[in-house]
């Protein structure tokens, strides 16, 4: 593992760096490499590229707060149009100088009064011609706003000519990013993946500090054996090993077997494991009534995840009409006659049928039938005589609120409203017991 | 997403300033809508919290350690676009160390919708509990417990009338809301289209009322039917002192209401104890719920009908715990009922249990069935079979019921005989009418629109809303005064499935200047007046607004019908 060597910071520094991103040395040496010295340009914008938890904000914000370079660090979710964004960065730059909270803002309409005010703050900020980072978490989002802000951003070293670089952290690859009309290319910067090897070594970090690291390590083996084939996310291992631990260390604290009994270990904690990949992986249960599940340590008896719950109590017309819809979906309109009318005539196969008869309506989903044919069904199918009131229409409407039916086309369009049905053949049979 | 932090933040801002503290004025125009003010705020109103608990003892100081959490209810999950749902939970999430937040969400389907409305990476930062509210029928039944079957409130719903309202519930939407409004809707009719509803209040009060009761509202009295029924079961001169004197009626009518009231007291008494029983029976003849059974003694004398024919035999294979816990269930339900009259009741329910007890502990013999069962284990022939099964059919009947049947029988007569005292149905009392509303017509009309019958009635029968006497129609014929649009529509029902325009012009126009049928050299002239093409011509296009005809691709010039039926 190379050092991270660089002649304009202390040695203790990026000795402390490098303890605090194991596995990506690699990437902060190209970044220290690219930011040179403080008072050096840097490019003029980076785009970090990468999975999910491929540690992309982590490493910018240790590498910057570590190396304590003057930086502003802003989420492009949270702050989701363009206004909201500029103001952001404008606060946390007048924020950091010694002037107490300015509650006045001047308000600003577009980026040139962005530009003249990012001058201004930058100039009472005292940085001394170092380095400013603007870094961008999520900037996916910045594709959204409107079509000047990421252009404008790349080229934010030019505009305002002073020493800033804006650093853009995606999921996305550049490809995607780019704008119709062009622009100026950042440096693209990709963060693989972590091996199963590098998370072993992140995740054994982590150990408390009663036990060996030893100890530790062979539980992260064991759990990654079990999760790492569905699951490579090191924010979703982290938290399995935080909540598995305790059950991993019940034998050793019951007395029954020493650190070093790794089958004994293995034969208590798998069978754990594997429920815990059914329920707390996939968001049945919460973590905390895991852990009161732990402690209880019993049978385990029925413990009732989200998925358990899948019935929906519907009024009695309500139920008519989520079946009448779910066979207008799938049903097409010319066996309808033939269905539901006591005396139909025979069907004649024509050449189109033929060819088409094998694909099942189910793989293809519901189709899109307009409000008559829906009321027509209804009428139908139900025993008793309906009377056509207002509350059987509102009804409908309620059932697209539950997201049970769609509407299909325009929202203005009066003349026919279209549904679709969106629940699966198993729902309506439950429905229809 | 804007509109979400914007209400937060307002009514966070608005609690603050609700709080007295000399906080910093904020201007609402000028607070920015993001998570660092929420953040800001949330600090300082957990630090003015901290800071007086110095002042307050040492030991809730440290429950205030960690501070409150801000918790943020969703009305309604599945109707949030799922785009700003997704947004606000990872935001959230990532200033959770700041500002604890707890969400609640209510579903209405089914959990499930979780795993659908949000994907794997969102649902991942939430630690997700489930919890079951009580399901919408039993909110109805506390609803009709506490608003019904109660003595506190003199009004009372018909059982027609409850009939709609729970259909539209159980029927339709599952609504305890429109439940209420219902039953709101039924108060405000009941006070407005019945004059006598002004003593439909509490006991003391209607008598002060009714002593002040004019001439005519004694009138409105004697009219009301089940007092007219009431009088004819009265001694001659006691009718004519009813119909004549107006003190003699006040007196007697303070007297009724003092009979409907104490009937009241101890119907629904009496209603508990027998749903108490009912309620366990399988099969559930007479209903699952106290309501379905109220409805039954509403609508009828209710012994007289078979469900409770077959209840009570049910209630006489009972077994004995279920038998006893019953009793004492309808124990409880006497003592704590307010009705002066189930003192006695109560004792005798006590003795019936008292026996049960001593049961226990006595000794059952054995019936004489055991040997019969012995006789017929020998072997015979197919004459003697015949013959023992026989005598043994009517020693069964003859058979000496055991101790604890025959007090089954007893307490199950003893609550048959409760039922038919009490559980009289309200048509039977004289002046029910008073407190009690039936016109379920009114309530159907208001509760189950049906916009496409009030269209018909409309455009058939103008009369019914234009009230002009010039329209007053026999049925069937067209007044040639109505507006155009009712004869077009008029002319219209009477066509097949596509309608020629010009006919349906000329049988327009026929129909309107039948008027002035003495032009009879205009209307010859074969040229329909243009002012007449006119009016046709925006009749039919109001019809197609209206949703009744569609112009067709089949044949030019001619328009689709779309409505059959009469609506």
């Amino acid at each position: 593992m190379p050092n991270l060597e660089h002649p304009a910071y202390p040695a203790a520094k990026l000795l402390q760096l490098e303890s605090l991103v194991p596995c990506r040395e690699a990437q902060v040496s190209m970044l220290l490499s690219l930011f040179g010295e403080r008072h050096q340009f840097s490019f003029p914008s980076i785009f970090i590229y990468g999975h999910t938890s491929s540690g992309k904000t982590y490493v910018m914000q240790t590498l910057l707060n570590t190396l304590q370079l003057p930086h502003v660090f802003v989420n492009c979710v949270e702050h989701f149009t363009s206004r909201l964004l500029l103001e952001e960065i404008l606060i946390q730059l007048q924020s950091c100088s010694s002037e107490t909270g300015q509650t006045s803002h001047v308000p600003f309409g577009t980026f040139n009064d962005f530009v003249r005010l990012f001058k201004e703050a930058i100039a009472s900020r005292e940085l001394q011609d170092q380095t400013l980072y603007v870094v961008l978490d999520r900037a996916e989002q910045l594709r959204e706003m409107e079509a000047n802000i990421l252009p404008a951003f790349l080229r934010l070293q030019e505009l305002t000519d002073r020493n800033v670089t804006v650093v853009l952290l995606s999921e996305i690859v550049w490809e995607l990013f780019r704008p119709n009309t062009g622009c100026f290319e950042p440096f693209t910067m990709y963060f693989p993946d972590y091996s199963i090897g590098h998370l072993q070594k992140i995740l054994s970090q982590n150990h408390p500090p009663e036990y060996s690291a030893d100890f530790y390590c062979a539980y992260i083996n064991i759990l990654l054996g079990v999760f790492y084939m569905v699951c490579r996310d090191l924010k979703e291992l982290q938290h399995l090993a935080v909540l598995n631990f305790s059950k991993y260390c019940e034998p050793v604290v019951r007395g029954e077997a020493n650190e070093r009994d790794s089958r004994k270990l293995w034969k208590n904690i798998e069978p754990h494991l594997k429920k815990a990949m059914q329920t707390v992986y996939l968001r049945e249960i919460s973590s905390s009534q895991w852990e009161r599940l732990q402690c209880e340590d019993g049978e385990p008896g029925q413990l009732k995840g989200l998925s358990a719950h899948t019935h929906v109590e519907l009024p009695y017309y309500s139920k008519f009409l989520l079946i009448a819809a779910y066979l207008a979906s799938y049903n097409p309109a010319r066996t309808d006659k033939r269905f539901f009318l006591k005396h139909h005539g025979k069907i004649r196969k024509t050449n189109f049928m033929k060819k088409h008869e094998k694909t099942s309506n189910h793989l293809l989903g519901p189709k899109p039938f307009p409000l008559d044919r829906l009321l027509a069904i209804l009428y139908s199918i139900v025993d008793n005589r309906v009377a056509p009131t207002a509350n059987i229409f509102s009804q409908i409407t309620s059932l697209v609120t539950l997201q049970l039916l769609s509407m299909v086309g325009h929202n203005d369009q009066l003349d026919g409203p279209r549904y679709k049905c969106t629940v699966s053949l198993d729902f309506i049979r439950a429905v229809a017991r | 997403m804007q509109k979400l932090m914007g209400q937060l933040m307002n009514c966070d801002v608005g609690v603050d300033s609700l709080e007295d503290e000399d906080y910093m004025q904020v201007s609402q125009k000028r607070i920015r809508c993001s998570m660092t003010s929420l953040i800001n705020w949330y600090e300082s109103v957990t630090k003015k919290t901290d800071s007086e608990t110095p002042s307050k003892t040492r030991a809730s100081s440290c429950t205030h350690c960690q501070p409150p959490p801000v918790v943020v209810i969703f009305k309604d999950m599945e109707s949030f676009t799922t785009k700003v749902l997704q947004d606000f939970i990872v935001i959230s999430s990532q200033h959770i160390r700041e500002l604890p937040l707890v969400l609640i969400f209510g579903i209405a389907t089914s959990p499930v919708i979780i795993h659908s409305l949000l994907p794997h990476s969102v649902s991942s930062l939430l630690c997700i509990e489930l919890f079951q509210s009580l399901s919408c029928k039993e909110h109805l039944s506390t609803v009709i417990n506490k608003l019904l079957l109660t003595t506190q409130f003199p009004f009372k719903l018909g059982e027609k009338v409850l009939q709609v309202l729970i259909n539209i519930f159980l029927y339709h939407d599952f609504s305890v809301q429109n439940f209420i409004k219902g039953y709101q809707l039924c108060i405000v009719e009941h006070f407005y289209s019945q004059p006598l509803s002004v003593l439909c209040c509490r006991l003391a009060d209607a008598k002060q009322r009714i002593n002040s009761l004019s001439h005519d509202q004694c009138e409105n009295i004697r009219r009301l039917p089940s007092f007219r029924s009431y009088v004819e079961g009265q001694v001659s001169e006691k009718q004519i002192a009813l119909l004549t004197t107006d003190n003699f009626l006040k007196e007697t009518t303070q007297k009724l209401l003092e009979d409907l009231h104490v009937y009241h007291e101890n119907y629904i008494s009496v209603l508990r104890c027998l749903h108490v029983f009912t309620s366990s029976l399988p099969k559930h003849p007479l209903g699952k719920q106290i309501r379905e059974l109220h409805c039954a003694c509403l609508e009828e004398q209710v012994w007289e009908t078979e469900e409770y024919e077959s209840s009570l035999q049910l209630a006489r294979m009972l077994n004995k715990s279920d038998l006893v816990t019953m009793l004492q269930q309808c124990v409880e339900i006497f003592v704590s009922s307010s009705g002066k009259e189930f003192d006695k009741t109560v004792e005798k329910l006590k003795e019936f249990l008292t026996q049960f007890q001593k049961l226990e502990e006595a000794f059952q013999e054995q019936d004489v069935s055991v040997s019969s069962q012995k006789e017929l284990q020998k072997k015979t022939d197919l004459y003697h079979l015949q013959k023992t099964l026989l005598e043994l059919k009517e020693s069964r009947r003859a058979k000496k019921l055991t101790k604890f049947e025959m007090l089954r029988f007893e307490v199950v007569d003893y609550i048959d005989s409760l039922v038919r005292n009490y559980l009289v149905p309200a048509d039977h009392k004289t002046l029910h009418e008073i407190m009690y509303f039936n016109t379920a017509s009114v309530l159907r009309e208001h509760l189950n629109a049906a916009p496409r019958i009030a269209l018909h009635t409309a455009l058939n029968n103008p009369y019914c809303y234009l009230k002009n006497q010039a329209l007053k129609i026999d049925g069937g014929s067209i007044s040639n005064k109505a507006p155009d649009i009712c004869i077009v529509y008029r002319l219209h029902l009477e066509c097949g499935r596509l309608i020629n325009l010009v006919d349906w012009l000329e049988a327009f126009s026929t129909v309107v200047m039948a008027a002035e049928g003495q032009n009879a050299d205009a209307a010859s002239s074969d040229q329909v007046d243009d002012i007449i093409q006119a009016r046709f011509i925006r009749a039919v296009s109001e019809l197609e607004l209206l949703g009744f005809i569609k112009p067709s691709k089949q044949k030019t010039d001619h328009v689709a019908r779309l409505t059959w039926g009469g609506c």
